[in-house]
């Protein structure tokens, strides 16, 4: 096992802090007010068009800190490995992790490895956690939003979700997906940086844009309305969905955020946030409005309106 | 996006509206026969821009929805058998039976697959050798042509692990099931375009006669839906009862014969028994005894003992009348109480096609009202009801 960890993962996250082989890291706090998170990735298949599970784990808690207005810094990486996984599998999930988080900035200082027996597991499964700073007086919570506030999205809607979707079971689609997975801190930094004041964040992972707008909208006590005319979905995800009954707007999402901010800084976040690749198509989708008793509503392409619920579960494609 | 985008037009959207608004003179009740266009009505807000006089309600056509609870007790303990592993599709999973759901049986250590096609189930049955593959083949006429080519193809394959738990049912019964009932308030019907991309529309002809009750054959995008309302409503208007096709560019009178050539080979017609509604005569397909091998009833028959059809249906569920068009979801007392996606009382509430789950999704509570329909628990005018000629 020390064999492994120093093979794959202390040559792939190739840092000072890590290379210590601590039981825990250690360093120096730079000032500001700390932001934690965690969570699991366990997507199968493990490599998908535009990504993997390692990238995913990466950009997925960097994201989850970047909704938070922190400058993330350090991950941790758990790994369940399950008996007979191919060595080349780990070593080519470890560099993709490192990759990734080099290119965003980010160090891999801790983590954990354990092996289960044969079909106790898919593969890998990765936990990932990470500690960054928020600037000191940033608050970015749903208790900020207000009514009047813009809705802007980051960018097209439902890639991940189908990008993976079309690697499994053998489901393929004309049209090639790949997923949005991308770290999203320094779209949230420019925006910080550039004098946006950030009601609230949230990044539209499982569930999709309807969810999240759906979980905003419950905690801040608002309704909005969004306008279904105004959010992008690529014509090839549209087709996939069309074709297994899925709607785009809850399919899942690793690269996109929803921001509220002050109407009147709408039209300077979105040219800020359409400098980086990862918000390149950033759009304003719709606006809160107190109105509506906590619902999210619908404008549809015909003009007429329908709610955006939570999903209950998975959405599961349809028999015709 | 092509064929999407263009029957989607909200201009084009509007001058339907329009024009069925310059045709109603008096109150209709139009039935939209297949689940999925109940959801493209909610889910567009097709009903926001009828005139009052047009109320749409929803039919029997969501085949998860009509599948009887018993089968699904059947499905369940054949995905707990060591042996087996459940292939399904998708929507099928979180509809209960009597004793839970294929997804808890999944939960709980069963083999329960998500099948995209019938092909899927036989590229299993092939890989798995050792296994047997149960295909819980669910649908209308639709699926039926699919899963008849998988058991051709099991057979010419050789392929002896592979069998069918079959619970396709027809449409015409059923439209007549509903118009020789006392309770129907239906004036004219939207038939399922897919459905009759199969089957062809002659088989309506009789019933449209019959009932005087107009059928047109209609898409599911939402300009098809507008048109059907509107052929509907002009025929209703000028007294006519006749089968239209607004769905043209998929649908030929006669249908889709080399698809009914293999249905008709595999499958014979039977009695079968709708959830919430009851047994319908001739309203069902079942494997001929040619194929009763792959028949996973026949096959597993000790297995399944104590278990059949006629599972009795939860007496709080409302859903058999809703199916009928005799009551909307909101009318029911447990719609969003004791009934939710969470905790569905009955199949409506949890399948991609279920009435009462499209009202629940896009209309939650009353933030959206429905505007310009009418509320339509009470029966039609007097003299409007249309019994067999």
């Amino acid at each position: 096992m020390q064999a492994l960890i120093q093979d794959v993962f202390v040559k792939a996250f190739d840092n000072s802090i890590l290379a210590a082989l601590h039981d825990g890291a250690t360093w120096d706090m730079p000032a500001g007010t700390m932001a934690f998170t965690t969570d699991s990735y366990v997507v199968h298949p493990l490599f998908f068009p535009g990504g993997d599970i390692g990238s995913l784990a990466v950009h997925g808690t960097i994201n989850d800190l970047a909704m938070c207005g922190a400058r993330p810094l350090y991950l941790s990486a758990g790994f369940i490995l399950e008996e007979g996984l191919s060595l080349d599998t780990l070593h080519r999930v470890a560099q993709s992790m490192a990759t990734a988080a080099r290119a965003a900035g980010v160090q891999i200082v801790t983590g954990d490895t354990k092996v289960v027996d044969r079909g106790k597991a898919d593969g890998i499964f990765v936990n990932t956690a990470g500690i960054g700073v928020v600037p000191r007086g940033l608050s970015i919570t749903p208790e900020r939003i207000r009514p009047g506030d813009a809705i802007i999205l980051s960018g097209d809607v439902g890639s991940h979700g189908i990008a993976v979707l079309s690697v499994r079971n053998g489901v393929a689609f004309e049209g090639h997906v790949e997923s949005d997975s991308a770290p999203l801190h320094r779209v949230v930094a420019d925006l910080i940086a550039g004098g946006i004041d950030l009601h609230c964040l949230r990044d539209c992972t499982r569930g999709g844009l309807a969810s999240a707008l759906y979980e905003l909208a419950a905690a801040a006590r608002v309704g909005m309305r969004v306008d279904e005319t105004m959010i992008p979905v690529h014509p090839a995800v549209r087709g996939a969905c069309e074709l297994l009954g899925l709607d785009a707007l809850y399919v899942a999402n690793e690269g996109r955020f929803v921001a509220l901010i002050p109407q009147n800084q709408a039209d300077a976040a979105i040219a800020i946030m359409r400098r980086h690749t990862a918000a390149k198509a950033a759009v304003r989708i719709g606006k809160v409005d107190s109105i509506d008793n906590h619902h999210v509503v619908l404008r549809t392409v015909l003009g007429t309106r329908r709610i955006l619920d939570l999903l209950s579960g998975e959405q599961l494609p349809r028999i015709c | 996006m092509r064929y999407v985008d263009e029957f989607r037009d909200r201009t084009v959207a509007k001058a339907l509206a329009a024009r069925i608004r310059r045709t109603v003179r008096q109150p209709w009740t139009l039935m939209e026969v297949c689940g999925g266009q109940t959801h493209a009505i909610v889910r567009f807000g097709l009903d926001q821009l009828l005139p009052p006089d047009v109320a749409l309600v929803h039919g029997p056509g969501c085949p998860v929805c009509v599948t009887p609870a018993g089968l699904i007790d059947q499905a369940i303990r054949l995905a707990g058998l060591p042996h087996v592993a459940l292939c399904s599709f998708g929507d099928m999973l979180r509809v209960p039976g009597t004793r839970g759901d294929l997804l808890s049986a999944k939960a709980a250590g069963g083999d329960v697959r998500i099948v995209y096609s019938p092909l899927d189930a036989l590229e299993l049955a092939r890989a798995h050798p050792d296994r047997e593959i149960v295909c819980f083949a669910v649908g209308f006429e639709t699926t039926a042509p699919a899963w008849a080519m998988a058991v051709l193809q099991a057979k010419a394959r050789q392929l002896s692990n592979l069998s069918l738990l079959v619970a396709h049912v027809l449409v015409p019964p059923a439209i007549e099931a509903i118009m020789s009932s006392p309770q129907t308030r239906v004036q004219g019907f939207l038939a399922a375009g897919h459905v009759c991309t199969v089957m062809g529309y002659h088989e309506y002809e009789p019933l449209a006669d019959r009932y005087r009750v107009p059928i047109v054959v209609t898409g599911f995008e939402p300009i098809d839906i507008l048109e059907g309302v509107a052929l509907v409503v002009e025929q209703l208007e000028s007294g006519r009862s006749q089968v239209e096709n607004q769905y043209a560019r998929s649908v030929h009178r006669d249908g889709n014969r080399r698809a009914q050539a293999v249905v008709q080979e595999v499958f014979e017609v039977g009695p079968r028994l709708w959830r919430g509604i009851g047994e319908i005569a001739r309203s069902g397909l079942r494997l001929r005894p040619a194929y009763a091998g792959l028949d996973a009833v026949v096959r597993f028959e000790a297995d399944l003992v104590g278990l059949g059809e006629s599972a009795p249906d939860d007496h709080e569920c409302h859903s058999g009348r809703v199916l009928q068009g005799q009551l909307k979801p909101t009318d029911c007392p447990a719609f969003g109480g004791r009934c939710t996606p969470e905790t569905p009382l009955g199949a409506p509430m949890v399948t991609n096609e279920g009435a009462c789950a499209a009202y629940y999704r896009y209309r939650k509570g009353a933030a959206v009202e429905p505007v310009g329909t009418r509320h339509t628990h009470e029966p039609p005018a007097a003299g409007m009801n249309r019994g067999p000629r």
